[in-house]
């Protein structure tokens, strides 16, 4: 088992059009390393120049946030799904 | 003639044409309608604008929409309520309700982005529509789709009201009620989103409904005489209203169509108010935080619960930007703003303009405002569609007999006796 990835629909031009990559246990930081060497391009769309996650993009491990868990440095497990959700959606 | 010349990210700038998308592909920041403004400069006049339609509609010029409304073409123009009792209980000459909790069809300031999100749905060839919503984004979702012949699905937290519940349903919308916050069923729609080819009205569609807001502004300006007001508290969820408001007066000064402006700009503060148990955006504001910090709302004030806001930056910025302030009050105080607004102005709201008016109340007592100054109050829901907020909290009735004694008894009894 792995880690899965939801890629949101503007990221999915990066991963081929892939809506669910897998990648290996570690953390945020690790998975967004790992992204970038199999996904050319992907690494810019994930953090900025100071090489901060984005504040646009809102990440989740199994459904929670991940600035309520460890922010970068939150554990991915085997079998843990991780969703990238573009932060600029909804209001009431 | 396109008055649209398509939309640009508001954080990086690259520009987009016209098309059903909320985010930019290159940094994942907003994308915001972009006006010709050469088009419109020196041509958009206050005579054209009064003679339009009496609703949002009369500033049809400077929303993003090409041809003319298809649903919800009496939304808006509501009542600008010279507030004179609440203003005298805090020292204040100028103090107004801008009375949203009458907006037509369904009672909520959301009717006027439910009214452009539509009508632009149809312009993309939708047929169905959907949303993430607290209550009353739900009501004018529904209410509008059924008025224009769309499916809608409307997406819930499963601890809403009884009035926001029923008030989607007869409309005969798909409500789904999802076990989780808000911010949840934000995530899962937002994970959704296109999945299924809806106009998400909040998603997809977000840049086009976000511009409703816009008319919020327009109407206060015009309903002033052509005035941008000192100051204006609005509420907030997702950070938008607000945002929006200060843009709306921001065009209109750019139009030249302000009393009150120049080029030096408008003079109104914009005041972000937020419930205790769900204050990201004002707990940034009033601590200083550069960016807001999530939060897992607890509050009676579920329409503006959102602990993850979407325009939470922007909204921050536009409080900074326009020198205002911040404040939360809590439920305690929710539930007396709602009383006090009932008992000054005999306008009932729904916990969210609760929210407001203690606040106002608040920053009020701080010194704020100016004696003269004109505030306004945004009023933005009914209070009808939230009574289980004040349920037991406003006193009770007297029970008398059909008769003569019973009521000349009832009438000796102490609460009573002031009124004789
Ligand atoms: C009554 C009421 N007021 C204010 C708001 C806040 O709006 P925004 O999300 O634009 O900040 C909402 C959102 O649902 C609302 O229902
Ligand atoms: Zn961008």
């Amino acid at each position: 088992m792995a880690v899965s990835v939801l890629i949101p629909t503007p990221m999915r031009k990066q991963t081929n059009e892939q809506d669910t990559v897998e990648v290996n246990p570690g953390t945020i930081a690790t998975m967004v390393k790992e992204l970038a060497a199999q996904y050319p391009g992907i690494e810019k769309r994930l953090v900025d120049d100071q090489g901060e996650l984005r504040r646009f993009i809102n990440f989740y491990v199994n459904e929670e946030d991940i600035r309520f868990l460890e922010g970068k440095e939150t554990p991915l497990n085997d079998g843990d799904t991780v969703s990238i959700v573009p932060a600029i959606a909804g209001g009431c | 003639m396109p008055k649209v010349l398509g939309m640009r990210c508001r954080e990086c700038g690259e520009e987009y044409p016209m098309n059903p998308i909320h985010v930019c592909e290159l940094c994942f920041g907003p994308l915001e309608v972009l006006l010709d403004w050469e088009l419109l400069e020196g041509k958009l006049t206050r005579e054209k604008i009064e003679k339009g339609p009496k609703s949002m509609w009369r500033y049809w010029d400077l929303l993003p929409v090409e041809g003319p409304p298809t649903v919800g073409r009496n939304v808006g123009f509501t009542p600008l309520v010279k507030a004179e009792r609440l203003g005298r209980e805090f020292g204040l000459k100028n103090v107004y309700v801008k009375n949203d909790a009458v907006n037509h069809p369904t009672l909520s300031f959301k009717d006027r982005v439910v009214a452009l999100a539509l009508t632009k749905a149809r312009e993309f060839g939708y047929e169905t529509v959907a949303c993430a919503s607290t209550g009353n984004l739900a009501n004018s979702v529904a209410a509008h789709a059924a008025e224009g012949g769309f499916h809608s699905y409307i997406f819930i937290p499963d601890n809403l009201e009884q009035g926001k519940v029923i008030g989607t349903l007869v409309y005969g919308a798909n409500v789904l009620a999802v076990s989780g916050n808000y911010d949840e069923v934000n995530r899962l729609c937002a994970e959704a989103g296109d999945k299924y080819g809806w106009g998400f009205v909040n998603i997809n569609l977000r840049p086009y409904y976000g511009d409703g807001s816009k008319t919020f502004g327009y109407e206060i300006a015009e309903q002033l005489g052509w005035k941008a007001p000192d100051h204006i508290v609005t509420p907030c969820a997702g950070g938008s209203l607000i945002s929006k408001t200060y843009k709306g007066l921001n065009e209109l000064n750019r139009l030249g169509l302000l009393e009150n402006g120049g080029t030096e700009g408008i003079p109104t503060k914009m005041y972000a108010a937020q419930a205790k148990g769900c204050s990201p955006i004002t707990t940034a504001i009033k601590e200083k935080y550069e960016i807001f910090r999530p939060q897992k709302p607890n509050t009676i004030a579920k329409s503006i619960a959102i602990g993850n806001p979407a325009d939470g930056h922007i909204a921050i910025e536009t409080v900074r930007k326009s020198g205002g302030w911040a404040e939360d009050v809590t439920d305690e105080e929710v539930v007396e703003g709602i009383r006090l607004l009932g008992r000054t102005e005999g306008i009932f709201t729904e916990t969210a303009g609760g929210v407001t008016t203690a606040v106002f109340k608040k920053l009020a007592e701080q010194g704020h405002f100016g004696e003269n100054e004109t505030v306004v109050i945004s009023i933005t829901g009914n209070g009808l569609k939230t009574i289980e907020a004040v349920a037991g909290k406003l006193g009770s009735t007297v029970h008398i007999q059909p008769n003569l004694a019973s009521l000349a008894e009832a009438l000796q009894t102490e609460k009573l006796l002031a009124t004789v």
